[in-house]
C-alpha cells in the first residue's frame, strides 16, 4: 500500500516526464483495468484446460467448441445474449451495494422474489390489456426483489447484521417461499410432473428484439446497466455513494444520510435482480417454478467481480459469462463433459480474478517509468 | 403404548433423532469454522467444501469398500480447499469474504463435476451404533441410532474449548484473530498461523461433508446440501466463536431442520418447504436478535474482517 501511493506520488510530481510514460500515467489504470482481468481470464482458461486434458479430452477441442457455442455462430450469439440479459441485471445486484462497500451475495433470491411478484400481479389482473399487464410486471419484479434486498441492507443498517450473510440466508428462504406458493396456493392443478403457477398467457410474454431471438430483457439489462452508470459516476447521489463507501465516517461527518443511501441502493440493486425475475418468466418460461433457480443470481456475483463492479463493463462481462454458459450445451454433446464443467470453469475464473487483485500497481511497465 | 403406535410423540421424537443426525454437519462445519475465524480469518467457501467432502467421502468408500477412508479423504479434500482459502488470502490486497465466494461456487461445481458418475452406484455407509436396544417402539430405536462422528463431534467441543483457553496453540490462534501485530511481534508468521487454521476448518468441514454422503441422508446427489455450510458460518456468529455454544446451537439447528420431515412423517404436509426453511430463518431471526449496530459483538476476533 505505502509502495504504491509513493509510486502514485513519484508520478504526480513528474519524476517520470517521458511521453510515454504521461500516456501511461493517464490510461495506465485503465489498462491495468483490462490487462490484469483479462490475463486471469486467460489463466484461467489455461487451468481448465488441464484439467479436462487430465479427463481424457483435448483442450484445444475444448476451446474450438467453447468458441463455437459462444460466438461461432449467429444462433450461438443468440443463446448467448439470451443467457446475458439476466446476468446484466444480477450482476447489478452485487455491484451497486459494492459502491458503499457492501458485498450482498443475494440476487439468486431476489430475481425469484421478482419473479414471483410479477407472476401474481400478472395472473391477478387477467381483464388487462398485454401492454398495461406487462408494465405491471416490471414494477412489480422491481418492489419485489428491491424490497427483498433492501431488507438485508436495513438489517445491516438497524441491527448489524452481516449483509453477505443474511442475503445469502434469504436466497433460501425466498426459494422456500417461492417452492410453497408454487406447490401449494398458486399451483396450476394441470401441472403436474413439475408444480407450476398458472400461465401468465402468450399475449402478456415480452417477446424477441425484431429479427432475432433475443428477448427484450437484454435491452432491459442495457438500460439498467447504462442507468446505474450515470447514476453512480454522473450524479451527486452517486458520488455520495462512493465517498460512503470509501470512508463511512467522513460520509456522516460531511451530513450524508447514510442510512437512506443504503437503503436506496439496495433497492435498486434488489430491484434490478428482480427485474431479471420478471424478464425469465415474461420472456422465457411464462410461469413461475423452481426452473427459475437456474443460478443466475449466482455467475451475477462472478460477473459483478469481473467487471470490478463498474455497470458498463459489466455489459461485456456478462456476455462473456452468458457465452461461457451457453458453450456448456455443446460441450455435453461434443465431448461429453458433465453439465457442471460450466460451474467448474466459472469457480476458477472466479478464484483467478480475486487473486489478480494482488497485481493492481504492481505491473512494472504501467508504473510509468519505464 | 405396548402396540408400538405412539401418536403424535412421534414429531418431538422424530426432532429429537434429528437434533442428533442433522445436526452433525452443522457442529463439524461451526467448530471448524470457529478454529478458522478465531485465527482472524473468515471462510464463507465451507458451503463448497461440505459438498466436495460429501462427493469425495462417496467416491472413496465406493471405490475402496471403506467408509471411513471416505472419511479421511473428505477431511484431506477440505483441508487443500482450506489452503487453498490461506493461500489466496496470504496475497495483499485480497479480501478473504470474496474468495470464500469463490471457492463456494468453485467447490460446488468441482463436486458436480467429478460426482456425476456417483449418483448411481451405492457406496458402503458409515456404521452406527444402536444405543435405543431396551426399547420395543421402533420410533425410539430410529431416534437412538446414533453415528460415531456425532460422538466426535460432541466431544470435539470441549477439547477445542479447552485447547483455546489453556494450549500454546490456542493461545496463537487467538493472538493472530485479536492483533496480528502482537502475534508477529512475538515472532510468529500471522499468514502461517492463519493458513494452518483454515486448514483444520477445511478439514473438519470436509468431515461433516462425508457425514451427508455417507450416514445422513446417505447418498450422493446434488442437492445433498443447500446451505447448510454457510449456515454454519452464521452459526458460529452468534455462538460468539466459543466451541461449546457452537454445539448447543448445532443441536438445536439439527432439530429445526428435523421439523420439517418430522411433521411430514404424521401427516402434516402444507407448509413443507417453509418447515425446510426453518434453519435459514431461524439463524436470520437469532442474528437480527443478537446483532448489534451500537457495539462490536463480544467475543469477537477483533481482526474479523466481517465484524469490523
Amino acid at each position: 500500500m505505502t509502495t504504491e501511493t509513493a509510486d502514485r506520488a513519484e508520478a504526480a510530481a513528474g519524476v517520470a516526464p517521458a511521453a510515454d510514460a504521461g500516456f501511461l500515467q493517464r490510461y495506465g489504470a485503465t489498462i491495468e483495468y483490462i490487462l490484469i482481468p483479462g490475463a486471469a481470464l486467460v489463466g484461467a482458461l489455461a487451468v481448465f484446460g488441464m484439467f479436462v486434458a487430465l479427463f481424457g479430452k483435448n483442450p484445444l477441442d475444448l476451446y474450438f467448441y467453447m468458441y463455437q457455442g459462444a460466438f461461432g455462430t449467429w444462433f450461438s450469439w443468440q443463446n448467448t445474449l439470451t443467457r446475458a440479459a439476466p446476468l446484466i441485471l444480477t450482476a447489478l445486484c452485487t455491484a451497486l451495494p459494492a459502491q458503499l462497500g457492501m458485498v450482498i451475495i443475494g440476487g439468486e433470491g431476489a430475481l425469484l422474489i421478482g419473479a414471483l411478484s410479477a407472476t401474481s400481479v400478472a395472473l391477478a389482473m387477467p381483464w388487462a390489456p398485454p401492454l398495461v399487464v406487462q408494465i405491471a410486471m416490471v414494477c412489480a419484479g422491481v418492489i419485489g426483489g428491491g424490497l427483498w434486498i433492501t431488507l438485508s441492507g436495513a438489517l445491516r443498517q438497524y441491527r448489524g447484521v452481516n449483509e453477505t450473510i443474511s442475503s445469502l440466508l434469504l436466497v433460501y428462504i425466498g426459494l422456500a417461499i417461492l417452492n410453497h406458493l408454487v406447490e401449494g396456493m398458486m399451483r396450476d392443478p394441470a401441472s403436474l410432473n413439475k408444480p407450476s403457477t398458472r400461465e401468465i398467457g402468450a399475449a402478456n410474454m415480452i417477446g424477441s428484439i425484431p429479427g432475432t431471438d433475443v428477448h427484450w430483457g437484454l435491452v432491459f439489462g442495457l438500460i439498467a446497466a447504462f442507468a446505474s452508470y450515470i447514476l453512480i459516476y454522473h450524479t451527486v447521489f452517486g458520488f455520495s455513494a462512493r465517498v460512503a463507501g470509501g470512508n463511512i465516517r467522513a460520509a456522516r461527518i460531511v451530513g450524508l444520510g447514510v442510512n437512506k443511501l443504503i437503503l436506496t441502493i439496495c433497492f435498486l440493486a434488489g430491484g434490478a435482480a428482480g427485474l431479471a425475475g420478471m424478464v425469465e418468466v415474461a420472456a422465457v418460461q411464462g410461469r413461475t417454478n423452481a426452473n427459475l433457480a437456474a443460478g443466475y443470481g449466482f455467475t451475477g456475483i462472478l460477473v459483478a467481480f469481473l467487471a470490478r463492479h463498474n455497470p458498463l463493463a459489466i455489459i461485456p462481462v456478462a456476455i462473456l459469462l452468458g457465452g461461457i454458459s451457453a458453450s456448456g450445451g455443446l460441450l455435453q454433446r461434443r465431448l461429453g463433459l458433465p453439465d457442471a464443467s460450466v460451474l467448474v470453469l466459472q469457480g476458477i475464473i472466479f478464484v483467478f480474478v480475486l487473486a489478480s487483485d494482488a497485481l493492481y500497481g504492481r505491473i512494472g511497465f504501467l508504473k510509468g517509468k519505464t | 403404548m405396548a402396540d408400538g403406535s405412539i401418536g403424535l410423540w412421534t414429531v418431538p421424537l422424530a426432532v429429537f433423532g434429528g437434533a442428533i443426525r442433522v445436526s452433525t454437519p452443522f457442529l463439524f462445519v461451526s467448530l471448524g469454522e470457529c478454529i478458522t475465524e478465531r485465527s482472524g480469518r473468515i471462510n464463507l467457501g465451507l458451503e463448497g467444501t461440505l459438498v466436495m467432502g460429501a462427493m469425495s467421502a462417496y467416491g472413496i468408500s465406493y471405490l475402496s469398500g471403506s467408509p471411513w477412508l471416505g472419511v479421511l479423504a473428505a477431511g484431506i479434500t477440505g483441508a487443500l480447499l482450506g489452503a487453498l482459502h490461506a493461500g489466496i488470502c496470504s496475497l495483499p490486497r485480497v479480501n478473504d469474504i470474496a474468495v470464500g465466494i469463490a471457492l463456494m461456487l468453485f467447490g460446488t461445481g468441482l463436486a458436480f463435476y467429478l460426482g456425476k458418475p456417483l449418483i448411481e452406484p451405492t457406496a458402503a455407509r458409515l456404521p452406527a451404533i444402536d444405543f435405543g436396544w431396551w426399547s420395543d417402539v421402533p420410533q425410539v430405536r430410529a431416534a437412538l441410532r446414533i453415528n460415531v462422528l456425532f460422538l466426535i463431534g460432541v466431544a470435539l467441543a470441549p477439547i477445542l474449548y479447552w485447547a483455546f483457553k489453556t494450549t500454546r496453540w490456542g493461545l496463537l490462534i487467538r493472538t493472530a484473530g485479536e492483533s496480528s501485530d502482537a502475534a508477529r511481534a512475538m515472532g510468529h508468521s500471522v499468514l502461517a498461523i492463519r493458513l494452518r487454521a483454515t486448514m483444520v476448518g477445511g478439514f473438519l468441514s470436509g468431515i461433516g461433508g462425508s457425514f451427508l454422503s455417507l450416514f445422513y441422508p446417505g447418498s450422493w446427489n446434488e442437492g445433498l446440501s443447500s446451505g447448510q455450510g454457510i449456515t454454519a458460518v452464521a452459526l458460529v456468529i452468534f455462538a460468539r466463536w466459543d466451541p461449546m455454544l457452537c454445539l448447543w446451537a448445532s443441536l438445536a439447528f439439527g432439530g429445526a431442520a428435523a421439523l420439517g420431515p418430522a411433521l411430514q412423517s404424521v401427516g402434516v404436509t402444507s407448509g413443507y418447504h417453509l418447515f425446510n426453511a426453518a434453519p435459514y430463518i431461524l439463524t436470520l431471526a437469532i442474528m437480527i436478535i443478537t446483532c448489534s449496530p451500537k457495539r462490536t459483538l463480544t467475543g469477537a476476533p477483533a481482526e474479523l474482517s466481517i465484524t469490523r
